[in-house]
């Protein structure tokens, strides 16, 4: 690592020598799990350089921008609306919280039976190791769980944590709620930022996140393909740095990632054979740096063909409305969103058993596994509602529970292989 | 005529077994240990002198089990479930319903008519209501694992355990020996505590009569015992339970 990140990590205050030591093991991990990888599409390489540069030159992007006076925002759910940021010129980022090596600091402070998205978030703000946590001028929490919701209260103490309310039902009080809701971010974004969210900017920030969302809606149509184009890991590996990269360049980089992807479908050229067992991945997120699942099911001889996540699918579910004319139905579009994203946070939540089975058939799985990190109240009840659904419609489906740590690696293989050897029978 | 073998190493013990004209030749049980791959052949060399054949007739060989990666001399791998199924099926393909506890973990695995595996649930990333659990109890009351069958049939009832954490129900297991239960009696209670552990797995995934049971569990007649009585049907628990995976897996090998 140069100098000058060296310098720049210092003046953020963060733990130097703790941040060596996470750094030192992501080369190991991402070359066994990216790099060994046949035939990636050569237009991975700007990917593969994002992460390299996640905690150097985004870092340094972003604090270029912080001096000219753009206002930093963290967050951590897809129902944030980012385009209240992009509105005033802002940066929004989203939060590391995907690596076993902050969970025990986030259990000095968490009960240990909580979900280890929400630990490895809270450690990697106490082991002050995340440049972006360092870097924000506030975080913008909201109410999917109540692991979140509390920890909010707790994450306060260290950096300004402002809490949305997100309505737990789907009905026209929520929706009023919710919009309501997305008046008062404006009101503490437009005062943290001194600039005025007009109709004009609001419809670039609507406009900016809207081409993210099509750039990502395309990635998963190539990845119908068989043979497919891309792996489920670069394709993962994508929706996740979504959170972390410049919206432009990013949408620009998945387009033309596209474009090679369309070309290699038109030539009949994949990244696994023709027939290849294809795996639609469903549950919870999966936050940088978490690849376990993806790289076993993969090394197994099997192909992700794409995730019903907030770290896939929901994450560019609903687009929004262009036409509003006024910043108050612009609002009435963005709160209009939540009615398309279909988190096991609300009830009931039938729609999401729905998507699920159009992805199935859409991308040709041949069979679903459903992800769920442990002690997930939410995606893990709801997780027998969804297996019925698939199991009726003839869709073998495999549960998983499973968190960071590698421990129950050998065990999730063999259940892996037996389901791949069970489609395959 | 073919010649195959099946090697499964599992956390506890290896086996092996060579089939000769889709029948068993001979078989073999060896404790596992760090060396994997030696201990996988001493167990196939055990096996092939019972099969009073060498080495170098044998067609195919297949390994399965958590050291399945692990068998340098294996032509090909499959997993445990699928092994276990194809065996079950060679003995009673009636068999709808597969009980498999073995040393780290429980499997309930529903076949099809034509011995396919159906659908398989296993339990989650401890060792509760597996083999392991059991030999560690054992330890905790100091009565020998292999006996612990026996002595749950002494007892009337079964003490009640609450907790299906090794860790915990080891301090629970203490506190009911300095209250005086009769050790046969808190036995026969950590055997309804793995037999309700796996019955909730047999009822997610949905089994259905005839039942089998196989892993080296299933040599404690009073886990089955237990199984029987939650489930409300009998179980079939082949002669030798334990060289189930490494029998289907030998089978696999054939052609």
């Amino acid at each position: 690592m140069s100098d000058t990140y060296r310098e720049m990590w210092r003046e953020l205050n963060m733990d130097l020598e703790k941040h060596d030591v996470f750094l030192g093991t992501l080369p190991v991990a991402f070359g066994e799990v990216f790099l060994r990888q046949d035939n990636r599409p050569a237009g991975m390489a700007y990917f593969d350089n994002a992460l390299a540069e996640a905690h150097g030159g985004r870092i340094q992007e972003i604090l270029a921008g912080k001096k000219a006076g753009r206002m930093v925002a963290g967050t951590f759910c897809v129902f944030a609306p980012e385009e209240l940021v992009f509105a005033v010129d802002g940066i929004s980022i989203g939060l590391c919280g995907g690596a076993q090596f902050t969970v025990p600091t986030g259990e000095q402070v968490l009960p240990r039976n909580l979900c280890p998205l929400i630990k490895s978030a809270m450690g990697f703000k106490l082991d002050r190791i995340c440049p972006y946590f360092q870097a924000v001028d506030f975080l913008i929490g909201e109410t999917t769980c109540d692991g979140k919701k509390k920890t909010w209260e707790i994450l306060n103490e260290y950096v300004p944590t402002y809490v949305m309310e997100l309505p737990q039902k789907k009905g026209a009080a929520d929706l009023v709620l919710w919009e309501g809701e997305i008046h008062r971010l404006k009101e503490e974004i437009e005062r943290r930022s001194g600039r005025e969210i007009t109709a004009d900017r609001l419809a670039s920030g609507i406009k900016m996140a809207n081409a993210r969302r099509d750039a990502l809606a395309r990635l998963y149509r190539a990845r119908r393909a068989d043979p497919v184009p891309i792996s489920g890991k670069d394709a993962l590996l994508i929706s996740q740095l979504a959170f972390f990269d410049d919206p432009e360049r990013f949408t620009a980089q998945v387009n033309s990632l596209c474009d090679e992807l369309e070309e290699r479908i038109a030539r009949g050229e994949g990244v696994t054979r023709k027939g290849a067992p294809r795996i639609l991945v469903t549950g919870t997120p999966m936050a940088l740096p978490y690849w376990k699942l993806h790289h076993l099911v993969e090394t197994a001889g099997a192909v992700i063909v794409g995730e019903e996540t907030c770290t896939g699918t929901r994450y560019f579910a609903g687009r929004v409305a262009e036409d509003g004319q006024t910043v108050e139905d612009q609002v009435k579009d963005l709160a209009r969103r939540l009615t398309a994203i279909n988190c096991a946070c609300f009830t009931p939540n039938k729609d999401r058993v729905e998507d699920i089975l159009r992805l199935v058939r859409d991308a040709r799985a041949d069979g679903a596994i459903y992800f769920s990190l442990q002690f997930c109240q939410p995606f893990g009840v709801e997780g027998r509602l969804v297996e019925r659904a698939l199991q009726e419609a003839g869709v073998p489906v495999l549960r998983l529970e499973s968190d960071y740590s590698e421990e129950d690696a050998a065990q999730l293989k063999t259940r892996i292989e037996a389901f791949l050897e069970m489609i395959a029978s | 005529m073919s010649l195959t073998a099946g090697v499964d190493i599992g956390s506890l013990t290896t086996k092996a077994v060579v089939v000769r004209d889709g029948r068993m030749a001979g078989a073999a049980v060896l404790r596992s240990g760090v060396d994997s791959a030696g201990i996988a052949e001493k167990a196939l060399q055990e096996a092939l002198e019972q099969a009073g054949a060498g080495a170098e007739s044998l067609d195919g060989i297949v390994a399965t089990g958590y050291g399945r990666i692990r068998v340098p001399f294996a032509q090909r791998r499959v997993t445990e479930i699928t092994c276990h199924a194809r065996g079950i099926y060679h003995l009673w393909p009636e068999v709808r319903t597969v009980i498999d506890i073995g040393g780290q973990d429980s499997k309930v695995i529903l076949l099809d008519a034509g011995g396919k595996v159906r659908d398989f649930v296993m339990n989650e990333k401890c060792a509760a209501g597996t083999g392991r659990f059991l030999e560690v109890m054992a330890g905790a009351l100091d009565v020998p694992v292999e006996e612990m069958g026996a002595f749950s049939q002494q007892a009337g009832q079964g003490a009640s355990i609450s907790s299906m954490c090794t860790v915990f129900a080891e301090s629970e297991v203490v506190s009911l020996v300095a209250e005086g239960r009769p050790v046969a009696e808190i036995i026969r209670g950590l055997h309804n505590a793995v037999a309700q552990r796996v019955v909730a797995m047999a009822q997610r995934v949905g089994w259905e009569e005839p039942v089998a049971m196989t892993g080296g569990v299933a040599k404690n007649p009073g886990v089955v015992k237990s199984l029987e009585e939650t489930l409300g049907t009998s179980i079939r628990v082949p002669p030798d339970p334990q060289i189930i995976g490494a029998l289907g897996a030998a089978l696999l090998a054939i052609g």
